[in-house]
Parts: C-alpha cells; structure tokens; sequence
C-alpha cells in the first residue's frame, strides 16, 4: 500500500498512519521526490503521530528522504514523534540531526511557514 | 515448547511479522509501551541482519519466568557466514551495508541483557532478555 501525499497550497502533507515495511518506505522516498518535483511544493510535513517504533533502517530512509528533498529545494518538518520512539531512536545511537521537528501537525506547518519565510 | 514462538525469516515481509509476534507477546507479559517500542527495535534490527546478512534464520520469541522474574527473551539464529570480528560489529557506526551501523549495539542498549556468538562459517546466535519491571 502506498502513503498518501496530499498538497495544501505550497506544501505537501503526509500522515504515515501504519507500521512501515521496507518496500513501502522505500516505495515512500520516491513518491515523495516525484510530487515535489511534479507540484513545485517547496516545504513538506511528515506526521509519525501513529508510528509506535523506528528502527535503523526506517530512519536512515526518513534522513535520506529530507536530504534529497533538500536538494530538490524543500524543507521537510517532522512531527507527532510519540515519547517511545523518542526514547529507542536515542538508546539506538540515532540522533536525526539537523531535521526541523515539531510537536505536532499544527505547529509543523508553523515552523515551516517560518522557514520558508513566509 | 508452549512459552516460545518462532519466525522464520527469509524475505523482508518476515521482518514484519517477528516485529508483530515480538510486539504481542511484549504485550501479553505486561510491558508498558516504551518497553514494548524497545523490543520491537530490537527485532527489527536482529531480523533485518538476517535478511541482510545470512540470507535466512529465525527469530524466536521466548516468556521468561525466573526468580519471580518475568522477562522476555529474543533469539536470533542464523547458518550465515558469521561475524569474523565480533569487537568491529559491537562498535557503534560500523556498517558493511551503507546502513546506520546502529545495529548490534543499538539492540545491547535497548535490551536488558545480550549475549553474541559467532564462528565464521557457521551462523550467529543471538540471545538477548528484557526484564518487566
């Protein structure tokens, strides 16, 4: 099953809602690119607020995914990051530096609109 | 034996189903959901470098009961070309495969308890316990 990426005016919305396998992840990094590329969209949210455990490998997509979106021109925002994978993405050694997060879906947009400058 | 369950793992979708299986049980024997999210990591990562490394093993999924102690202990066996340099692969940041290298001792942090065995040629075995608190 894909992820659906929808467009709210200059940026595009993703809410992950299921446990990632490595297909759709990887299935995920491509949609994503191809959507920037086809809306111009130049900031994206990514919501994990369903998302109950990252493990290495779904990480190094979600980092891999904002370094390419930054080098097609977008900001990526991700939000919703629940207390457990908090806590396991830090024990594990995974810091995600440098990625602009916030609270939740509300004030993602926020930060993003502020870093776009608008 | 009735307290242990196990997942073959031969393709990425196996991933999936030892993180689901480990996910229940972890639940089951009353682990809060911090505790549940650690085990579940700790799969991931054990099965991904089955699928990765060996090819195919399994996960098993044991309930510990042990001096009043309820725990949760996690196998992973494989028949891989095992670890020549067990020290190198404990190392944070050490990867062969372009991945994190947040692996092997991601999983010794995340876990209460973890013990490796590897003979190159013959496979990897892996135990690691997680105490309910």
């Amino acid at each position: 099953m894909r992820i659906p990426i929808l467009k709210l005016h200059d940026c595009l919305l993703v809410s992950i809602q299921w446990e990632l396998d490595d297909h759709t992840a990887l299935q995920f990094q491509e949609d994503l690119l191809k959507k920037i590329h086809n809306t111009s969209a130049n900031g994206v949210v990514i919501d994990l607020t369903s998302i109950d455990f990252i493990d290495s490998f779904i990480a190094k997509v979600l980092g891999d995914v904002i370094e390419m979106s930054h080098l097609m021109g977008a900001k990526v925002v991700i939000t919703g990051i629940q207390p457990a994978v908090a806590i396991t993405l830090t024990e594990l050694g995974i810091g995600l530096n440098n990625v602009l997060t916030a609270l939740d879906l509300e004030k993602g947009l926020e930060k993003l609109h502020q870093e776009l400058g608008e | 034996m009735d307290n242990q369950s196990c997942v073959k793992i031969i393709n990425e979708w196996d991933i999936v189903s030892a993180r689901q299986l480990g996910r229940n049980v972890a639940k089951e024997l009353g682990f809060g959901t911090v505790d549940q999210a650690r085990i579940t990591t700790a799969i991931s990562e054990l099965a991904r470098n089955i699928f990765l490394y060996a090819g195919q093993g399994q996960i098993c999924i044991e309930k510990l009961y042990e001096n009043g102690k309820t725990g949760l202990r996690l196998l992973s066996i494989d028949s891989g070309p095992g670890i020549k340099d067990l020290r190198q692969v404990m190392e944070d940041g050490y990867s062969t495969s372009g991945g994190l290298g947040a692996g092997l001792p991601g999983v010794k942090r995340l876990m209460d308890d973890f013990q490796i065995d590897s003979s190159p040629g013959e496979g990897t075995d892996i135990r690691a316990i997680k105490w309910l608190r």
